[in-house]
């Protein structure tokens, strides 16, 4: 349930930095994209619609010169030159030469007979009375057909001018070209998708496209949708996507042109733009992520460790604050057992004394009686033990200040159990610094630590071993070490070593108040007490004393 | 094994008696101190760790009584050896009555002299060694381990 | 006839009267009073080689008063002082005021009687030499 907790902050971590971190980088990306995109097509709508009004004025200027041409010829002309086919010949090669892209040309009488004729075709003779155009000319002075198959069955178109001689009228009439004026239009084709073609108003190809059906059939377009000026529209279109269309009115005939591209193609530049953008985002989001992840795992680890740390530093707390509060408790229950049991063991032996009394040493129980008394005696000394130990602890809570010298108590102490270690056959060596210097503490305090833990040793060893201390000094410490080669703690009692009354010894040999007073004692000088079982054998008790210089005086 | 040296306190008013002895006991390897009345010597036993007084009992101004009095009461543990002049037995023992550890007459023998002062000496070893004693069982605690 | 005299100065009479009983079982003269005044009062009146003194009693005069006393008193009288654990330091406080040592509460007679035969031991040493002292003043033999 704790581990869940920090997925949690892990994950709320990671979700808002990059919540924070991606949106404005998204959308900075996104902006920039339609920004550009927008101006992007802006500048091939413009650049098609150019094109469109461009190759429009070509055309128009094409059909222009056509007309001026026949104007002028049949202008400087009369009739009767004309009808003459010698002359008709001359002036037909002349005006292909010059401007060319006429396919032939015929002189039509008012009565819409054809009266002279120049070209590849018969058509000499043939009457134009019925024509819709025939009219058209004649009222309007010029004419420009729609393409259409007419006789030769050739998709062509004519321009046709009226000519007014004196009281005659006749018109003059020429089929351009289609495959000059096609190659014309055609030449504003781009690319591989772009086209190029005419439109009548009815929206039939009037060139051929390049794409879409075949000419004089009917494109799709709503030539309607086209304004005055060069407009440019998009439309759907089944397999090719979106296809840009401008078209442009001619000046002459109500015809338009018009180019078309794919915008596929128009806009790969800015697909490609896209891509590389789309690129470098989703890298930038991976490292982002990645980094996002890595920094917050590495956080919540961290937090955690140092989250542990603390339980840990607080289960300690917690667990000398026992220490203390049991310490203080047993030994006001010592205090109130002391007082009776003082009482207590002198009315036991003044029985034991009584027993020898001669009329009591008549009983036949007088055996049982001396059992007895001995074994209260003994067991009231055990009890004298404990509350012995347990007052030894309540003693002097106050800790006093003098000079103390850490390795001369420590061979004072040394000397205390020399006698102990020596018949236990036990050899206590010492490395202590010299540099470890005089400091301000409670000299009898300090010694009953080392007492324990020394004695402590030797209990441990039992016989034959050897017993290390060491002193030495750092910064802020003195450090006093010592070790033993007896069987070292099983890890089952390292925790309970400091806790009152808990001993592995025989009932009568300790108390298991030892390890505790000590650690009480060095937790109220503000230094520790702590063990680690050596590699080998045997255990080291470290003491760490907090470096307080006495006052100069 | 070396002698560790008894420090000595002579007090007398007769700077010449007090003088030739301290040289005898200091060439015995004692160490020795001089006062020339009862508040001296009262005064040096406060500033100097002394083990044995070497008290005259007659000395103008403060007594030697008087002083081994203020002694017994203020420096238990120092031991005192009285110097009594022909015939004043009974100060001596009165002396020796109220915890003087023994006397001398005047002039006194000079091995009679230093096999007091160690016997005084060793009293006071013995009583300084239980108070250690004492010092250290109540670190063992433990009541006979030691 | 008893071997030496001891006086027992506690307040806990029941600890007191047993104590007394069983001295006196090992002819011993032995006699309990309940309160430093009370062992004062005695030692005006009669002598006693030992002094059984509880350090801690309550009301009245604690034990290092009470032997400072005695030293005024009976100078030669040695103290062994009956201690609690709370009061060890003063007990050595009170060796070196003169007691002749301390013994820890409960008492158990094994621990106590080498300390009274050294105590009264060290007291007869001093006697000898007050006696002989005395015997050479009678005899003037110098
Ligand atoms: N150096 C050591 N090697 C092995 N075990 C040890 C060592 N020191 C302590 N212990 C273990 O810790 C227990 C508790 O020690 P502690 O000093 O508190 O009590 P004790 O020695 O049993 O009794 P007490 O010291 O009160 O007489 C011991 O009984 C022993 O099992
Ligand atoms: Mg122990
Ligand atoms: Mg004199
Ligand atoms: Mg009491």
């Amino acid at each position: 349930m704790k581990t869940s907790l920090y997925i949690n902050l892990q994950r709320k971590i990671i979700l808002i930095v990059l919540v924070v971190s991606l949106a404005p980088l998204i959308l900075l990306g996104g902006t920039i994209y339609y920004q550009f995109a927008g101006m992007y097509k802006d500048k091939i709508e413009e650049q098609i619609r150019y094109r469109a009004k461009a190759q429009a004025e070509a055309v128009d200027v094409f059909l222009k010169e056509r007309i001026t041409l026949l104007n002028t010829v049949a202008c400087t002309h009369t009739l009767s030159e004309l009808t003459d086919e010698q002359h008709l010949s001359e002036i037909f090669s002349v005006m292909n030469s010059k401007g060319g892209a006429f396919v032939d040309l015929g002189i039509i009488n008012n009565n819409g007979q054809q009266v002279a004729y120049m070209g590849p075709y018969d058509l000499l003779g043939l009457n134009y009375y019925q024509q819709p155009w025939f009219g058209e000319v004649v009222s309007k002075g010029i004419y420009i057909s729609d393409v259409y198959f007419g006789y030769r069955q050739l998709p062509h178109f004519i321009i046709a001018v009226l000519r007014q001689e004196n009281q005659n009228t006749w018109i003059m009439r020429a089929t351009i070209d289609p495959d000059v004026f096609c190659a014309i239009v055609r030449s504003a084709q781009v690319g591989k998708t772009g086209d190029a073609y005419i439109v009548n108003k009815a929206g039939v190809y009037q060139t051929q496209p390049r794409f879409d059906g075949e000419i004089l059939s009917k494109s799709h377009l709503d030539t309607a949708l086209f304004g005055r000026e060069a407009t440019v529209i998009e439309q759907k279109d089944g397999q090719k996507g979106e296809v840009l269309y401008a078209g442009y009115w001619l000046k002459t005939p109500r015809w338009l042109l018009v180019i078309s591209q794919e915008a596929a193609e128009e806009m790969s530049g800015l697909l490609v733009t896209r891509n590389v953008e789309i690129v470098i985002i989703v890298l930038g989001l991976l490292a982002i992520i990645m980094t996002t992840v890595f920094m917050t795992r590495l956080f919540v680890r961290r937090l955690k460790e140092a989250d542990n740390k603390i339980n840990a530093m607080n289960a300690q707390l917690m667990h000398s604050d026992k220490l203390a509060a049991l310490g203080k408790m047993g030994a006001s229950v010592a205090h109130e057992i002391n007082n009776p049991l003082v009482v207590v063991m002198q009315k036991i032996g003044w029985m034991e004394d009584l027993l020898e009394e001669e009329d009591i040493q008549k009983t036949k129980n007088l055996e049982e009686y001396k059992i007895t008394i001995s074994k209260i005696d003994h067991h009231l000394d055990r009890i004298r033990k404990v509350v012995h130990n347990m007052l030894g602890y309540a003693r002097r809570m106050e800790p006093r200040l003098e000079k103390v010298d850490i390795n001369e108590t420590l061979n004072q102490t040394i000397d205390l159990l020399e006698n102990y270690a020596r018949i236990n056959n036990i050899d206590i060596q010492t490395d202590l610094a010299s540099d470890v210097p005089i400091i301000a503490n409670d000299q009898a305090q300090l010694q009953q630590v080392f007492l324990n833990l020394i004695s402590n040793a030797i209990d441990a060893i039992s016989k034959d071993g050897l017993i290390e201390i060491e002193s030495r000094s750092t910064d802020s410490h003195i450090v006093v070490t010592i070790s033993d080669d007896g069987p070292g703690i099983p890890k089952d009692q390292q925790k309970k070593v400091f806790e009152p009354f808990f001993t592995t010894k025989e009932t009568e040999k300790g108390t298991g108040l030892g390890l505790w007073i000590s650690y009480d004692i060095m937790e109220k000088m503000g230094g520790t007490i702590m063990f680690e079982n050596k590699e080998g054998k045997g255990s080291t008790f470290t003491v760490k004393i907090p470096i307080v210089l006495p006052e100069k005086e | 094994m070396v002698k560790i040296p008894t420090r000595v306190l002579l007090v007398d008013d007769e700077k010449d008696f007090v003088e030739m002895l301290s040289l005898r006991l200091q060439e015995a390897g004692e160490k020795i101190s001089a006062a020339y009345s009862g508040k001296e010597c009262l005064d040096t036993l406060e500033k100097t760790n002394i083990d044995v007084v070497v008290l005259d009992i007659k000395m103008p101004g403060m007594d030697g009584m008087e002083t081994l009095g203020e002694i017994r009461k203020r420096f238990p543990l120092v031991e005192v050896i009285m110097l009594t002049g022909h015939g004043s037995t009974e100060t001596a023992v009165e002396g020796m009555k109220s915890g003087a550890f023994d006397y001398l007459m005047k002039p006194a023998d000079f091995d009679d002299l230093t096999a007091k002062l160690e016997g005084a000496r060793k009293r006071k070893d013995e009583q300084e060694e239980r108070i250690r004693k004492a010092e250290a069982t109540l670190l063992l605690r433990k009541g006979g381990n030691i | 006839m008893e071997l030496f005299s001891i006086l027992v100065v506690d307040d806990e009479e029941d600890f007191v009267e047993t104590l007394v009983n069983r001295l006196k079982k090992r002819t011993i003269d032995a006699v309990g009073v309940l309160s430093g005044e009370d062992a004062l009062e005695l030692l005006g009146k009669r002598e006693f080689d030992v002094v059984i003194l509880d350090i801690k009693m309550p009301g009245g005069m604690d034990g290092i008063e009470t032997l400072k006393e005695i030293k005024k008193i009976q100078p030669l009288a040695e103290v062994i002082l009956l201690t609690g654990h709370a009061s060890v330091e003063s007990s050595i406080e009170g060796m070196r005021l003169g007691a002749f040592d301390y013994v820890l509460k409960p008492i158990k007679l094994e621990e106590l009687f080498p300390k009274v035969a050294q105590a009264f031991e060290k007291k007869d040493v001093h006697n000898q030499k007050i006696r002989s002292a005395k015997i050479k003043q009678s005899l003037r033999y110098w």
